[in-house]
């Protein structure tokens, strides 16, 4: 499937967090990778057309990443 | 502040008056410029309308809309500021924007009011007709909610000229940096700047190359550390700017100038500094 230029910078933001999440202590490793895919999937019933909409929850979500890959996070309640 | 809200809840009918008020706007939100929420009219009242940019982060799907807000003007303070805050604190408590001082010296309450980007604490709620009073945020800006603009960029950007004072010499008595009046005069009308954003976000260079052109408040900051005699990194500053985007993309379009609610003029400043490069 060719993929839009904005369903690659998703699937590459979503690719970066579960990059990060390897960066964190083994013990709450799975949390963050529960945390990241229960972030996407909150939005996974956006219409791909609503470009707006996705350019800012991808901005949201790099802001999002930035806190969480910091190394003073070593662990996150859902 | 206190008599002004016991009298509008007394006509509103007290306690109900908030969840009721709520209740009736939200099926109209979707419908651009259909929500209204209107202040208690009584026999003199001086009625005044605001159009309000709405966008809830909560739901990205929802478009933004506008939303009008009648106040009677008799009972609110002179400035747009005063009416924001009556708006949130009487009519509809989700109305989000930034505010802090109130008397124009932190720069948090810049806005876009009827199409000039200001300071809504600066400008008056203009009284001599009737026509409504239009606000948005700041144009090309990222927006958080409502009237709060993204300043990320513009913060990171004045990171980026190091706005300290750099020096590698110890001042001659140990204590602090003299400097001679007259050195001092030409930081006069610089050092003012609030960096509320105003100006940057006016300009057209700025909103095609932001990414790239520091835009006229960083370039003003910048200028204010070029002068200042006690700073000994002028030449790296200089350099710093020397390409073709950071500086040069000021075509003195000078929106920066006349937006500027400090009174400041950024324009100038970013000419001295093509001046202190060219020759």
């Amino acid at each position: 499937m060719r993929l839009s230029g904005l369903q690659k910078e998703v699937l590459s933001l979503y690719r970066s967090c579960l990059r990060e999440c390897r960066k964190k202590p083994d013990a709450s490793r799975p949390r963050f990778q529960a945390f990241a895919r229960a972030e996407f999937q909150k939005n996974i019933k956006m219409d791909k057309k609503d470009f707006g909409a996705i350019e800012f929850l991808l901005r949201k979500g790099r802001r999002q990443l930035e806190v969480y890959a910091s190394a003073g996070v070593k662990d996150i309640n859902q | 502040m206190a008599a002004l809200r016991s009298s509008a809840s007394r006509l509103l009918g007290a306690a109900a008056s908030r969840p009721a008020l709520r209740a009736a706007v939200a099926p109209a939100a979707a419908v651009r410029g259909m929500a209204q929420v209107a202040d208690a009219a009584s026999g003199d009242a001086n009625l005044k309308t605001f159009q309000i940019y709405r966008w809830n982060p909560d739901t990205p799907s929802e478009k933004p809309r506008m939303q009008s807000y009648t106040l009677d003007l008799n009972k609110t303070g002179p400035m747009v500021l005063d009416a924001l805050i009556r708006i949130k604190n009487e009519l509809d408590p989700t109305v989000t924007f930034r505010r802090s001082c109130r008397e124009g010296i932190c720069g948090s309450c810049a806005m876009n009011i009827n199409g000039t980007n200001t300071l809504a604490c600066l400008c008056r709620i203009p009284t001599e007709d009737k026509a409504e009073l239009k606000i948005y945020p700041l144009p090309h800006t990222f927006v958080v909610k409502d009237l709060v603009p993204d300043l990320t960029q513009f913060y990171k950007q004045y990171k980026s000229i190091k706005p300290y004072l750099q020096r590698d010499t110890p001042a001659p008595d140990g204590k602090e940096y003299r400097q001679s009046k007259a050195d001092r005069k030409k930081l006069d009308g610089l050092y003012e700047c609030i960096l509320c954003a105003c100006c940057s976000t006016s300009c057209p260079s700025y909103w095609w190359n932001s990414e790239e052109y520091l835009g006229p408040a960083i370039l003003l900051q910048s200028y204010r550390w070029l002068v200042d005699s006690r700073d000994e990194k002028t030449a790296q500053r200089k350099d710093a700017l020397n390409n073709s985007m950071s500086l040069y993309r000021c075509h003195t379009i000078l929106n920066c100038t006349r937006t500027c609610p400090k009174g400041l003029n950024p324009g100038l400043a970013i000419a001295q500094i093509k001046k202190s490069m060219a020759f």
